[in-house]
């Protein structure tokens, strides 16, 4: 084992902060008055700063010094957030992300183009303010103490202590102690017990708590400041001992009335500060709890757990078949046991759609100002658990989707207003757990996908015969062929065509399926159904000849069998009459080359692609079966008739039918057929 | 040619002089793989047929729960495919294909035995008079009267070439 690099390691440690930011940023951006937000984007951009100094990464860190500058003021209240201010800082921060990983490129000009919108956003805000320069400099603890002295005096008993390894982490104790002496009259003791003898002693450890009496006038808020960035390793506790006898209550009113003219700076703090210590703690707790773990060593795992649950299965047939008792006691077991830690598995590899959600509130700011469209995003059921593998894939389908809605869905605020409709345009993205799978919906209430546009499209194109008749459901399946576009101006953002076949790709390979309702005027909803899991399936098990295959259950319309008419009608591929449509059928047997007779009574799996019906002739049906997917080794890549394979109870090795695949397959060796006969 | 064969067999030994490895027959010729890749020596398993593909790898096998190919290395040899016997055993190996590991199951008539090679006995494969290609072999090693092959497994299998494969009885 190696250590990781540091670099590395700082850069997903930035990506993970930059993301912080980003979010806090874009909450700020719907409550402008939220000092919680505030608090949250200073400290990731203050953690940036640092850390992005200590790795050397010097732009980045001069860079962020600006704005955390910026956001700094906003924190002491001498400039209000304004979205100006929240968009510059949201380029800024995309400008961090280069600087982050490309830190040697050549980024100044576009530095300075972003600082100036930067001070253009904060001066902009700051003229309009009422707080002067001068006013806004009496916020140095220094300055409060000496102006504010008449307030009444509170005596805290602090006691705080570091982590053993803050030091070797760049935090001093010695600059929180010299502020705390500026916030007032300060007696302070170091606790030194925990420090071990000389010979256990870590030079560079540190192993002392302080205990501070600080009598000051300043609030509580103040005290818990000087910890701010340090707080969430740190163990601070801040007790008010007794309210010190010798001011008033007269004065502390009159003092109030002092402090009026400098509302800004002393008002804001304190319910901020009262608010955030709660989410604080939270935040320590899940720290605590949450290990990370490379997601392929979670892999591993499954891999482990699934020869668990097969050596299991095999061993309680063996048991089963054997009258010891005590035998099928244990088996039974171990039965439970191994279902238990398959199920507890499978949770591991669950994530929220949170993570996937969080980017889209990004992408809709941007898309309103690109577009000039008020847009709302509202999310729902952001908890709803996916697997992780199905949640990376989902990422760009899903942002071809909501461009697509905020760019051909919503109408411009004139129309909408014309229409009658809120000027706002609405997308709803939400995500819910359906049987084994789970549902994501995009949903907008723009002007909805116009038929008549998609059906002309589609026939000038020569995707359907002029004048078919098509259920909506199939006329809208149609904006997922490659190429397709109605949009009859392309724009930055959509209207090549491109994405949408890209979309139906993507989850056709999740082995989801897309929905798509949409109403004239009202709006369109587009839900993407996905399996829970890429690692189970259920699956139809068929025999063909001597070898067993799974065909996924998802792509199983129906089961039939194959009439002696039907069947003497040709080789090849034929078809079946099927509620008065025709349906081909390709017979695997010849497919697969099995070379053994056709038992008596064959079934037809009917199958669906898409828009597409097709028969798959089998021997026998064995019934429905749980799959757990194994990938195909490399050597085996050429073979796009089957997506995997998987373990059958009886240790066998069933190969899983890849329908799509399989279908263009005998198209093709019809086609060979023709040309040959 | 010859140049470019001393070169692999060299890259074989790669400076050492032994060369620990498990010998085995396939169709009456003694085979030898470096041990280090061996993991595990199985009795004949019940095989499932891919059909499509290439028949070198025409099946698979679970191996502990893993899907693994098994390869046919006669089929790149060119030799005769022969009858399991109750000698018969699955050779699973682990690869490095495409700077991707894996592993794959390998065919044997017969495992016999873990073994040290010298370098002083090995001769790179005869440009002429062999009929097997030459770029699939490492080199052999001269031991009694007989000679051991080292295959060179991964000229075999990225080898996509499907010529030994159409010769193949499978099927």
């Amino acid at each position: 084992m190696s250590f990781p690099d540091p670099i590395a390691v700082f850069r997903t440690e930035a990506a993970e902060v930059l993301e912080q930011i980003e979010a806090g940023l874009l909450d700020l951006n719907v409550n402008l008055g939220d000092k919680d937000q505030v608090d949250a984007v200073f400290r990731g951009l203050h953690t940036l700063k640092g850390s992005g100094a200590m790795f050397g990464f010097e732009a980045l860190a001069a860079f962020t010094h600006h704005c955390e500058t910026a956001f700094d003021r906003v924190r002491k209240g001498e400039v209000p957030a304004t979205r100006e201010l929240v968009t510059a800082v949201l380029g800024a921060k995309d400008h961090m992300r280069a600087l982050v990983e490309t830190p040697t490129g050549d980024h100044e000009a576009a530095s300075e183009a972003l600082l100036a919108t930067l001070r253009r956003a904060v001066e902009g805000s700051g003229d309009g303010s009422s707080a002067p320069p001068a006013a806004t400099t009496s916020h140095t603890p220094a300055a409060v103490a000496s102006a504010a002295s008449a307030p009444k005096q509170i005596l805290y008993k602090i006691r705080f202590s570091l982590p053993q390894n803050a030091m070797a982490n760049g935090t001093n104790p010695l600059p929180l102690l010299d502020e705390l002496v500026d916030l007032g009259e300060c007696r302070i003791v170091a606790d030194r017990s925990a420090i071990p003898s000389l010979d256990q002693l870590f030079p560079t450890d540190l192993h002392i708590a302080w205990d501070v009496e600080l009598l000051t006038s300043q609030p509580r808020a103040a005290i818990e400041d000087v910890f701010i960035f340090v707080m969430d390793e740190m163990q601070l506790q801040i007790d008010e001992i007794e309210i010190a006898a010798p001011v008033a209550a007269a004065v502390a009113t009159v003092a109030s009335a002092v402090q009026q003219p400098v509302p800004v700076v002393q008002q804001a703090p304190p319910p901020a500060r009262a608010a955030s210590p709660a989410p604080t703690d939270a935040k320590q707790a899940k720290a605590a709890e949450n290990v990370r773990v490379p997601a392929e060593k979670l892999d591993e795992l499954m891999d482990r757990v699934g020869e668990l649950v097969i050596a299991q299965s095999r061993l309680s047939q063996l048991a089963g078949s054997s009258g010891d008792l005590q035998l099928r006691a244990v088996s039974e077991d171990v039965e439970r046991l191994s279902g238990e830690l398959r199920d507890t598995m499978m949770v591991l590899r669950m994530v929220p759609v949170t993570q996937l959600f969080g980017r889209f509130r990004r992408l809709v700011h941007d898309l309103s100002i690109e577009t000039g469209k008020a847009i709302e995003l509202v999310m729902e059921g952001e908890t709803t658990e996916v697997d992780k593998s199905v949640i990376e894939r989902l990422a760009d389908p899903l942002v071809h989707l909501v461009r697509n809605s905020c760019d051909h869905g919503l109408e411009t605020p004139e129309e909408r207003l014309a229409a009658g409709k809120p000027e706002a345009g609405r997308i709803l993205l939400s995500a819910r757990q359906q049987a084994g799978e789970v549902i994501i919906t995009i949903k907008d209430d723009g002007r909805g996908i116009n038929k008549e546009r998609v059906r002309a499209k589609a026939e000038s194109s020569g995707l359907i015969p002029a004048n078919a008749s098509l259920s909506d459901q199939e006329l809208y399946q149609l904006i997922f062929q490659p190429g397709f576009s109605t949009a009859s101006q392309v724009t930055n953002l959509s209207g090549r065509g491109v994405g949408m076949d890209v979309v139906k790709r993507t989850i056709d390979a999740l082995r989801g399926t897309i929905n798509v309702v949409s109403q004239p005027g009202q709006g369109s909803e587009i839900s993407l159904a996905i399996p829970l899991t890429l690692a189970i399936i259920d699956g139809l098990l068929v025999r063909v000849g001597t070898g067993r295959y799974v065909i996924p259950l998802s792509a199983v319309e129906e089961c039939l069998e194959l009439s002696v008419e039907d069947d003497m009608r040709s080789r090849g591929r034929s078809f079946i009459s099927l509620r008065d449509s025709l349906v081909p059928f390709i017979r695997l047997r010849d497919l697969f080359r099995t070379g053994t007779k056709p038992d008596p009574f064959q079934k037809v799996v009917v199958t669906s692609t898409g828009s597409e019906r097709v028969g798959l002739v089998v021997d026998q049906i064995i019934g429905d079966h749980q799959t757990v997917i194994k990938s195909m080794s490399k050597l085996h890549h050429d073979v796009a008739t089957f997506s995997g394979a998987t373990i059958l109870g009886d240790g066998d090795v069933a190969l899983i039918l890849d329908v799509g695949h399989l279908v263009a397959e005998g198209q093709q060796q019809e086609a060979h057929l023709r040309a040959a006969g | 040619m010859n140049e470019a064969i001393r070169k692999i067999s060299a890259e074989v030994w790669s400076g050492r002089d032994e060369l620990e490895v498990l010998t085995f027959d396939i169709a009456g010729e003694m085979f030898a793989l470096e041990a280090f890749i061996v993991q595990e020596i199985l009795d004949l398993l019940p095989e499932t047929t891919v059909p499509g593909a290439k028949a070198f790898v025409g099946s698979v096998i679970n191996f502990r729960g893993k899907v693994i190919p098994l390869a046919d290395i006669r089929l790149a040899f060119g030799m005769e495919a022969t009858k399991p016997t109750i000698d018969s055993r699955i050779i699973v190996i682990q690869l490095e294909i495409d700077g991707e590991s894996m592993l794959t199951g390998i065919r044997t008539d017969k495992v016999h035995e873990v073994t040290t090679l010298l370098r002083s006995a090995g001769e790179p494969p005869p440009s002429v008079g062999m009929r097997w290609r030459p770029d699939f072999i490492d080199c052999l090693v001269r031991r009694g009267s007989e000679f051991i092959i080292l295959p060179n497994l991964q000229a075999i299998f990225t080898a996509q070439h499907d010529h030994a494969v159409s010769k193949s009885s499978h099927g």
